[in-house]
C-alpha cells in the first residue's frame, strides 16, 4: 500500500465518517415522516457554531459539546413540532421548501446570534499528526472515525433492542398498523428529528476541529449527507454508512489521483451510475409496487 | 377464437409464487370470469395480463402476437384495458378528464400542433370530449362530468374507471372486483353493465368475490387457489367441483354445493 | 361550457397581458425596470418547471444547470466565436435540449427523492463545470456577453428589454397552456396522478416525461440565454444549486400546476428579497420564515389557495393530493 493511497483512505474515511453520521439523520427522519429533511446541514453548524462559542466562554469542551448536542435536538423537535407536523399530508416537494426555509431561517438566526465568520475549535486531543503506513493523521480524524463506530454500534443497539428504536422502525413501516398497536406515532416523530439533530450536532462538532465551522457549513455538509442517504438506499441505517463512506472515498481518491477541482463531479458521476443500475441505492428495498 | 393465450404463466415474489404455472385461453366475445380465496392471485394475475408485471416465467399471447415482457401502455395499445382493485383514477383531474385520459391511443395530436394549438385539435378535443360525455352517460355517471375525481363517492369511481377503460376502445376489458364495497343497488347496475359490455362484443374478464354476480353472467370460469390452477369451465361445472367447494369453505362443508351470493 | 372553458383560457392569458402591457406606468425608474425584467425571465424559466414539477409531478433540482447552459452557450459562442446572437441562442436552445434528453431517458426512470437527487447531481455537475473551465467561461469572474442584436438593430436600455421579456413571457405562457390543455398535457397530469393508471390508459409514461423534461430545460435555456445577452454579463451563481432550488421554490410557492402560479410565484419572489433588504440582517430569516409560513398555511401555492378563497378553481380539476415525485406508484418492469 503505498503511502500516498494510505493518506487518501484516510482522509476519504474521516470524511466519509462525517457524511455517514449526516446521512443517518436523513435516513431516520425519512423513516419515521418521508420527509427529506434539508434543514439536516444546519443541525450539523448549530453543533459546531454551540460548541465553539461555549468553549469561548471558558465552557469546558465535554460540557459544551454536551450542551450542543441537546441545543441542536430542541432545535430538531422545534422544527418537527412547528413545520412538519402542522404540515402533515402535504406533498413531497411542499415539505421539500418547508424544510429548505427552515434551513434559510435557522442559518438567518445563526448569522444573528453569531456572525457570518469561521470558526475554529480545539481539536479534542492536540494537533500532533500520527504516523500510520507513511500517511500522516490528526488526532481529531481517530476521534472522528471512533465516535461514529460508537454511533452506529449503539444506533444498532437503539434499533435492534429498545423499545423506542422499535417504535420507530414500526412506524416507518406502517404509519397507521403502529398506530393501531398503541405506538404514540407523535412522540416517535419528535424522537426522530430529536435524535437526528443530535446526529447531525455531533457530526458538525467532531468535523468543526478539521474543516472549521461557520454559520454555512451545513449547506454543503447536509447535501452531501442527502448523497449518501440516497447512494445507500434511503431509510436504511447500513445504508446510510456505507453510502457515507462510499462518498468519501470516492471523494478523496477521485481529489487525489484524479482532479481535486472535479472530485464532486466524479462523485455525483458515480452516484448517477449507481442509480442507473440501482433505482433505490445500493441498499435500498426493492419490492414490486403493489396495484 | 381465442383473443388470449397464456403458456406456464408465474410469478414469484422473493420466493412467494403468487401465480404459479397457469395455462388457459380466453375466447373472443366471452365472460371469463377469475375467482378464488383472498390472496389467490387474481390481482397478480390480472396484473400479469395487463403488463403491469412482467412474468417469472411464461408466455402471453394476444391474437397470436406474443406480449410478454412488453410495457402497459403496448397491451393498450393492443385493445386491453383493465380497472383495478385498488383504484387508480387521477384524483388531479375532473371526471370527465379521467375518462378523456383513456381516448389519448385514438387523438392524432402531434406536439406542435399542441403547442401552437393548431384549430384541428380544438375540432378534435370536441369530439373527444363529447365521446366521453356519451361514455359516462352509458356507465350511469351522467350527474358527474364536470365533478373533481377527488370528491366523488367511491361507487361513482368504480364505474368512472369502467368508462376510462371503455374510452381505450377495447377489444378485452379486465375488471378487477368491480362490484366491490357497493350497495345491493349498485351492484344490481354493476351486473347490468358487464351484460352490456359483453352483448357489445367485448371480451370481459371478471376478478369477483360476489358469487351470485359471477354465475350469473360467466361463460366460463377459472377458480385459482394460492396461484394454482384449482377447477376451469362452465358456471355449472365449478360450482360442483368438490375441490372449489373445499377451498372456499374448508374441507368441512364440502359436502354442501356452494350456493350462489356466498362467498366474502 | 366548452365556450366557457376557452374564455378562461384566453382570459388569463389577456389579463397577463394587460399587466404587462400596465405595468410600466408603475416602473418609475431604471432599477424598477431591471427587477421588473429579472421576474419576467425567472418566470420563463418556472412556466416551463411547472409543466414538469406541477402537472407532471416530476422534481428537478436542478433546472439551474440548463439555465446556465443556455447563458454560457449563447455567451461562449457569441463573445468567443464571434456568432449572431439570435443563432447563437438557437444552437445553444438545440444543444441543451439535446442534452436533456440524453440525461432525461435514464434519470426519470428514478422516482420521488432519488429524481430529486439525480437532477441535483446533474445540476451540481454542470455548475462545477462551469466554474472551472475557465479558458472557456472565465470561471468563478464570470464573462462578458454582447448585446442581444437582430438584423442590425441592437436591444439595448431596460425599456426595450422590458418589451423582450415581457412578449416572451406571454409566449411562453400561450404555449405552455395549450399543451396543458392538449391531450398531451391530459397524459402528463395523468400520469401524475397514477402512474399505473396512464400506462393501462394507453399513455407511455417514460417518454411523456422525457418529454416535458426537455420542454422544461428548453424553457429554462431560453430564458438563460436572454438574461445573458440582457445583463451583458454571466457569472457562475445563477448556475448554482442555490438557483435551482429558487426555481423550484418559486413554482411550489406561487401553486403547483398553475401556469399563473409559477408567474406569481416568479413575481414574488424576485421581487422580495429586494424588498427585504430593508430588513438587512434579518433579511435571510424573515425570506426563511415567509418560505416556511407560506408553503405550511396554504401547501398548495398562493394561486390555487386564493382562487379557492374566491370559488374559481383555477385550472382543470382540482388541485393535486400528492404533486410532485410521489403519487401512485408505476408498475414493477
Ligand atoms: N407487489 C407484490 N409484492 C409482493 N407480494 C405480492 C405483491 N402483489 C401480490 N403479492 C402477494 O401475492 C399473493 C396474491 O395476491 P393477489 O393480490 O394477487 O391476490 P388476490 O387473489 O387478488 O386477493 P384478493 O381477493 O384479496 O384481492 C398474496 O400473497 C400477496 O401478498
Ligand atoms: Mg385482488
Amino acid at each position: 500500500m503505498s503511502a500516498q493511497f494510505a493518506q487518501y483512505l484516510l482522509t476519504g474515511v474521516t470524511v466519509g465518517a462525517i457524511y455517514a453520521l449526516v446521512a443517518l439523520g436523513f435516513s431516520i427522519i425519512y423513516n419515521a415522516s418521508h420527509v427529506i429533511n434539508f434543514a439536516q446541514g444546519e443541525f450539523v453548524m448549530i453543533g459546531g457554531m454551540t460548541t465553539v462559542s461555549l468553549t469561548a466562554i471558558g465552557w469546558p469542551l465535554p460540557l459544551a459539546i454536551g450542551a450542543a448536542v441537546v441545543a441542536a435536538a430542541l432545535v430538531g423537535f422545534a422544527l418537527e413540532k412547528f413545520a412538519v407536523e402542522p404540515a402533515r399530508g402535504a406533498s413531497v416537494v411542499t415539505l421539500i421548501i418547508i424544510t429548505i426555509g427552515a434551513s434559510i431561517l435557522l442559518r438567518g438566526l445563526a448569522t444573528l446570534v453569531w456572525d457570518k465568520n469561521i470558526h475554529a475549535l480545539q481539536a479534542f486531543s492536540g494537533d500532533t499528526p500520527i504516523q500510520i503506513a507513511g500517511a500522516s493523521l490528526v488526532p481529531q480524524s481517530l476521534w472522528v472515525m471512533g465516535i461514529t463506530l460508537v454511533i452506529v454500534l449503539l444506533l444498532t443497539w437503539f434499533f435492534g433492542r429498545t423499545l423506542l428504536g422499535k417504535a420507530l422502525l414500526a412506524t416507518s413501516h406502517n404509519r397507521l398498523a403502529a398506530q393501531l398497536v398503541g405506538i404514540n406515532v407523535r412522540h416517535v416523530l419528535l424522537a426522530s428529528f430529536g435524535l437526528s439533530a443530535a446526529l447531525g450536532a455531533v457530526a458538525g462538532i467532531l468535523v468543526a476541529p478539521i474543516t472549521f465551522t461557520s454559520w454555512d457549513v451545513g449547506v454543503m455538509l447536509g447535501l452531501k449527507g442527502f448523497a449518501a442517504a440516497i447512494l445507500g438506499g434511503l431509510g436504511s441505517g447500513p445504508g446510510a454508512v456505507l453510502g457515507g463512506l462510499a462518498l468519501g472515498l470516492i471523494e478523496a481518491m477521485g481529489a487525489g489521483y484524479i482532479s481535486s477541482a472535479y472530485k464532486d463531479v466524479i462523485a455525483f458521476v458515480i452516484i448517477l451510475a449507481v442509480l442507473f443500475f440501482m433505482p433505490s441505492g445500493l441498499l435500498g428495498t426493492r419490492s414490486t409496487d403493489r396495484v | 377464437m381465442t383473443l388470449l393465450r397464456v403458456e406456464q404463466l408465474s410469478k414469484e415474489f422473493g420466493g412467494v409464487r403468487a401465480v404459479a404455472d397457469l395455462q388457459f385461453s380466453i375466447a373472443a366475445g366471452q365472460v371469463f370470469s377469475i375467482i378464488g380465496p383472498n390472496g389467490a392471485g387474481k390481482t397478480t394475475l390480472l396484473n400479469l395480463l395487463t403488463g403491469v408485471y412482467v412474468p417469472s416465467t411464461g408466455r402471453i399471447w394476444f391474437e397470436e402476437r406474443n406480449l410478454t415482457g412488453r410495457a402497459p401502455y403496448e397491451y393498450a395499445a393492443c385493445g386491453i384495458a383493465r380497472t383495478f382493485q385498488n383504484l387508480q383514477v387521477f384524483f388531479n383531474m375532473s371526471a370527465l378528464e379521467n375518462v378523456m385520459v383513456g381516448r389519448y391511443l385514438h387523438e392524432r395530436c402531434g406536439l406542435p400542433a399542441a403547442m401552437l394549438r393548431f384549430p384541428s385539435l380544438g375540432r378534435a378535443e370536441r369530439e373527444t370530449r363529447s365521446e366521453c360525455e356519451k361514455l359516462m352517460h352509458f356507465v350511469g355517471l351522467g350527474a358527474y362530468l364536470e365533478t373533481a375525481a377527488d370528491a366523488m363517492p367511491y361507487g361513482a369511481l368504480k364505474r368512472l374507471e369502467i368508462a376510462r377503460a371503455l374510452a381505450t376502445r377495447p377489444r378485452l376489458v379486465l375488471l378487477d372486483e368491480p362490484a366491490a364495497g357497493l350497495n345491493p343497488t349498485e351492484t344490481l347496475e354493476v351486473d347490468a353493465l358487464i351484460s352490456k359490455l359483453a352483448k357489445s362484443g367485448i371480451t370481459v374478464v371478471l376478478v369477483e368475490h360476489n358469487m351470485r354476480l359471477v354465475m350469473g353472467v360467466s361463460d366460463h370460469i377459472l377458480v385459482l387457489d394460492y396461484g394454482r390452477q384449482l377447477a376451469e369451465g362452465s358456471a355449472e361445472v365449478v360450482r360442483r367441483d368438490p375441490r372449489v367447494i373445499e377451498a372456499y369453505l374448508g374441507a368441512a362443508a364440502s359436502a354442501e354445493p356452494v350456493s350462489a351470493g356466498g362467498a366474502p | 361550457m366548452l365556450r366557457r372553458l376557452a374564455a378562461s383560457r384566453s382570459s388569463g392569458l389577456a389579463a397577463l397581458a394587460l399587466v404587462v402591457a400596465l405595468l410600466p406606468l408603475a416602473l418609475q425608474n431604471a432599477y424598477y425596470y431591471e427587477v421588473a425584467i429579472l421576474v419576467g425571465l425567472n418566470a420563463i424559466v418556472c412556466v416551463g418547471l411547472n409543466l414538469l414539477i406541477g402537472y407532471a409531478g416530476q422534481i428537478s433540482l436542478g433546472h439551474a444547470g440548463f439555465f446556465g447552459l443556455g447563458a454560457y452557450g449563447s455567451a461562449i459562442l457569441t463573445a468567443r466565436y464571434g456568432w449572431p446572437p439570435l443563432a447563437a441562442m438557437a444552437v445553444t436552445t438545440l444543444g441543451v435540449a439535446a442534452l436533456a434528453y440524453l440525461i432525461g431517458r435514464p434519470i426519470l426512470r428514478l422516482r420521488g427523492h432519488y429524481l430529486a437527487m439525480a437532477t441535483l447531481g446533474m445540476g451540481i455537475i454542470i455548475s462545477i463545470v462551469v466554474a472551472t473551465e475557465d479558458q472557456l467561461t472565465g470561471g468563478p469572474d464570470g464573462m462578458s456577453v454582447p448585446a442581444l442584436s437582430v438584423f442590425g438593430f441592437a436591444f439595448a436600455g431596460e425599456r426595450v428589454w422590458y418589451w423582450v421579456v415581457g412578449v416572451a413571457l406571454l409566449v411562453a405562457v400561450w404555449v405552455a397552456r395549450n399543451l396543458v390543455d392538449s391531450p398531451h398535457g391530459r397524459a402528463l397530469r395523468a400520469l401524475h396522478g397514477s402512474e399505473v393508471g396512464a400506462e393501462v390508459a394507453g399513455i407511455d409514461s417514460a417518454r411523456h416525461k422525457v418529454r416535458v423534461f426537455v420542454i422544461s430545460a428548453v424553457y429554462a435555456s431560453i430564458a438563460g440565454g436572454l438574461t445573458a445577452h440582457y445583463a451583458g454579463f454571466v457569472t457562475p451563481a445563477k448556475v448554482t444549486f442555490f438557483h435551482s432550488i429558487e426555481l423550484v421554490t418559486m413554482v411550489v410557492f406561487g401553486g403547483m400546476a398553475s401556469t399563473f402560479g409559477a408567474v406569481v410565484g416568479a413575481a414574488v419572489l424576485t421581487t422580495l428579497p429586494q424588498a427585504l433588504t430593508l430588513f438587512k440582517e434579518y433579511e435571510m430569516v424573515v425570506f426563511g420564515a415567509v418560505m416556511m409560513l407560506t408553503m405550511i398555511f396554504m401547501p398548495r401555492g398562493l394561486v390555487p389557495t386564493l382562487a379557492a378563497l374566491f370559488d374559481r378553481p383555477e385550472g382543470p380539476g382540482k388541485a393535486s393530493r400528492d404533486a410532485g415525485g410521489g403519487g401512485i406508484r408505476p408498475p414493477a418492469r
